[in-house]
């Protein structure tokens, strides 16, 4: 007698809706194979980093974060990177893919050519301390210095801060900055002796100086007029294309220019 | 205590200056440099285009440079403040390029300083020169016989 099935015995389907085929569900996910080529450095065994390559079998939903997990988890546990979130918010895991900085778990890889080696390096221009970790304190110390906080000196309201929807528009972009440094550290400049604020900093000085309750915004642009402020900024777009959260990043750094030279001449 | 805080790694070696921030300047020579090459640079297109077609493309074109030409310019305080404009905005522009440029690509701040030192003292002869030139030119010098230009006195 076969044991009845019940709805505790029975079973967990794959899916909890499945889905017709005409609609394009139930599909089998394509597999491929590919090459992830890392840029390894341990200072505890070698001054020096040198290329390892793995490969895997990977899934067409599969990204460069989950072929870094495969590694780690199964063929190298010693391989070292950041994540967190693994969704794209934290920007933990901003890492040159191909030569691009690009966040690793928002690159699906087959976007990528698979026919090649994937490479995936440290981002640029700033200390390296093991594989893809970078010690991101030179990034930070220039964020602190815009201060990036609300500075009010009106009397503390008992109800919210009020403002207008196109106010709040003003400066929508730049409040979508996750802090990955991908912009930062694609910018030539920086890459040259890091004194430059960044673009990252910019980002989030605009943020505050076009910000409606914000009343510091003459102390960031003050901070921001500096030789090592906006007007290193070379236009090369770098920031632009870099950012993962698509902000216009060379735009709000030329409306801080702007901001400086309405204020000044 | 402060002998207790722990120095961030590598924060005093030669390889990572990162982590020492350049003093603010509190000045705001860069913003008017950067000004400066965008005006700079509106005025330089009028001025060199005129300059070229003047020289180039009127009458007999190519044909008609000589010394006489150039003489004959050079006795006009229009043609005189206009190549004085184009020297001095020209220089000074070219000269603010090369300096971003170093700025950016050089790696330790000896090497900024020695290639600045260097540039600013080229700049520096060719204004200098240049101006010299616009204004003490002589357009009929003594002993010369061809070129010159047509209101000299005949030697």
């Amino acid at each position: 007698m076969s044991p009845v099935e019940t709805a505790e015995t029975a079973p967990e389907p794959l899916s909890k809706i499945e889905l017709p085929a005409h609609l394009g569900g139930g599909g089998e996910i394509p597999t491929f194979d590919i090459t992830l080529r890392v840029r390894r450095y341990d200072p505890e065994f070698s001054e020096e980093s040198k290329w390892e390559d793995f490969t895997m079998t990977m899934y067409g939903t599969d990204r460069v974060l989950d072929a870094l997990h495969k590694v780690k988890w199964e063929q190298d546990g010693s391989l070292s990177f950041r994540r967190s979130c693994a969704h794209g918010v934290c920007g933990s895991d901003a890492m040159r893919i191909n030569g691009r900085n690009r966040l690793a778990c928002k690159t699906l890889l087959k976007d990528l050519d698979t026919t090649k080696p994937i490479t995936v390096e440290a981002l640029k221009g700033l200390p390296v301390e093991k594989d893809l970790i970078v010690d991101m304190e030179p990034f930070f110390q220039s964020y602190r210095e815009i201060m990036p906080f609300l500075i009010n000196r009106s009397h503390e309201p008992s109800k919210e801060r009020l403002q207008s929807a196109e106010e709040r528009a003003r400066f929508d972009d730049t409040t979508k900055c996750i802090l990955c440094a991908a912009c930062t550290s694609s910018c030539p400049v920086f890459w040259t002796d890091g004194q430059y604020f960044g673009p990252a900093a910019i980002v989030n000085a605009h943020r505050f100086i076009f910000d409606s309750r914000d009343d510091a915004g003459d102390m960031r642009l003050e901070i921001l007029n500096d030789k090592e402020g906006v007007w290193r900024c070379r236009t090369t777009f770098n920031c632009t294309e870099a950012c993962p959260r698509g902000i216009q990043v060379t735009q709000a750094i030329a409306e801080v220019k702007q901001a400086i030279l309405a204020r000044q001449v | 205590m402060s002998s207790n805080v722990i120095a961030s790694p590598r924060s005093n070696s030669a390889q990572s200056p990162w982590y020492k921030r350049n003093k603010a300047s509190h000045s705001s020579f860069e913003m008017f440099a950067w000004l400066f090459m965008r005006l700079s640079g509106v005025v330089l297109i009028v001025l060199i285009f005129g300059h070229l077609f003047v020289n180039l493309m009127l009458g007999q074109g190519i044909h008609a440079i000589d010394f006489g030409f150039v003489a004959g310019k050079w006795s006009s305080p229009f043609w005189q403040v206009w190549d004085l404009a184009m020297l001095w905005l020209a220089m000074l522009h070219g000269t603010n390029g090369v300096r971003t440029i170093i700025n950016d690509y050089a790696d330790r701040n000896g090497t900024r300083m020695t290639l600045k030192t260097i540039l600013y003292i080229a700049a520096g002869v060719i204004i200098v020169l240049g101006t010299l030139v616009i204004f003490t030119f002589d357009p009929c010098p003594a002993g010369a016989v061809t070129d010159l230009p047509s209101f000299c006195p005949v030697p």
